[in-house]
């Protein structure tokens, strides 16, 4: 009897579905996916982080005249989204941009632009495989609120909350794909159905897209906002990115 | 504002989603009995309905008793069969709008269009499913019996 319940708790957590708990996105890969984004020789992405390594090191103010080696950027993405000294609340792409504008006196990149892309690759690659561990007190409370309330509201024609499909029905099958828990550790993720790297806030127009809502731009409030709730959620998870995503 | 006025806003109300593309319907139990505005369903068009991925897209969530159909979705229950497990008024009002009878549903309405939250404006006042793919698709689920 102790056999046949251990064996139905294997098989349950085999399947994944309808499970409560958080589980790392790479578990809902499929096996060839999931050796294929562990391998950097055959996972495209790297020629994202190839060039955005190039680029840390370009012109007389680059990235590495105050940074150093990309080396040093261990561990940061794992903190991004966060509340900057000014109040906004910034990603991965934000800061960038902001230390474009700010400190290297250049234009910024522009959203999900190639060499925006290619440093947030290079820079989340250096966290690979490292808890995700973003601050969701003090400054942060009121964000992560607004990303709550806007993962649990029912939107667009299809009328579907974030959390009908990433909690209560993660595991499952939506067609040939298995619904994950739609943390954003992969992100930025090289995606087949692009056949190119992509933002996360890319992703979340694909999403909002699906269910007939209303699609945000890039880099809007309220991506930001569900960037930092899907982050909480993924506190503790490994970072995986670049991803590949089907 | 005077009890004429309200009894004019709620008229006015009502007869907004018919001016649009959502028929009128009348619940019994937990079923729609009547045909949306009476009309005549008719199951060959609903099985394309059915399969269609631009518009119900029913098979990212179901599963049909075809074996040429491949990858069908898990989420909702698999649909086989549910021409005998519930009736054509059940099924009208499961598809009309699911959230009248469990308001936590995953489901969609699919001939809904009030009380939608931040609809993309390319679809906003418009249903799913007009009235009469309504009727073509219980007529086909009818048709999945034992």
């Amino acid at each position: 009897m102790i056999r046949a319940a251990a064996g139905f708790a294997l098989l349950a957590c085999a399947t994944l579905a309808g499970a409560a708990e958080i589980r790392p996105s790479r578990d809902y890969l499929s096996p060839e996916l999931r050796a294929q984004q562990d391998d950097p020789s055959r996972h495209p992405g790297w020629l994202w982080v190839e060039e955005g390594e190039a680029l840390w090191r370009r012109g007389a103010r680059s990235c590495a005249s105050c940074h150093g080696d990309i080396a040093g950027m261990r561990g940061v993405s794992a903190r991004y989204p966060t509340v900057a000294a000014d109040g906004a609340l910034l990603n991965l792409e934000g800061r960038i941009e902001r230390c474009r504008t700010e400190h290297q006196g250049e234009a910024a990149f522009g959203y999900e632009s190639e060499p925006l892309l290619s440093l947030t690759a290079a820079i989340a690659q250096r966290s690979r495989g490292l808890p995700v561990s973003v601050a969701t007190d003090g400054p942060a409370a009121a964000f992560l609120e607004e990303g709550r309330r806007l993962f649990g509201m029912r939107q667009g024609q299809l009328n579907l909350s974030c959390g009908q499909c990433h909690d209560d029905n993660a595991g499952r099958r939506l067609r040939g794909d298995v619904i994950s828990n739609g943390l954003p550790t992969g992100y930025p993720a090289y995606r087949l159905e692009w056949n190119t790297l992509g933002s996360l806030h890319r992703r979340l127009r694909a999403c909002s897209l699906g269910v007939r809502a209303e699609q945000f731009p890039l880099g809007s409030p309220e991506y930001l906002a569900l960037e930092l709730l899907l982050a909480a959620r993924a506190n503790g998870q490994p970072v995986e990115a670049p991803g590949l995503r089907r | 504002m005077t009890a004429r006025g309200v009894v004019l806003l709620a008229l006015l109300l009502a007869a907004a989603p018919a001016a649009g593309q959502v028929a009128s319907f009348a619940v019994t139990g937990d079923a729609i009995a009547a045909p949306l505005e009476g009309r005549v369903g008719n199951a060959a068009r609903g099985a394309a309905v059915v399969r269609n991925r631009e518009t119900a897209n029913c098979l990212i969530c179901h599963s049909i008793p075809d074996a040429t159909e491949r990858f069908m979705g898990e989420v909702g229950p698999p649909l086989a069969g549910v021409g005998a497990r519930l009736t054509p008024g059940q099924i009208r009002l499961r598809l009309v709008d699911p959230t009248l009878l469990n308001p936590a549903a995953a489901m969609p309405a699919y001939h809904r269009v009030d009380g939608l939250a931040n609809v993309d404006p390319r679809w906003r006042g418009r249903p799913v499913l007009s009235a009469q793919e309504i009727e073509d698709v219980v007529a086909y689920l009818a048709t999945l019996g034992d």
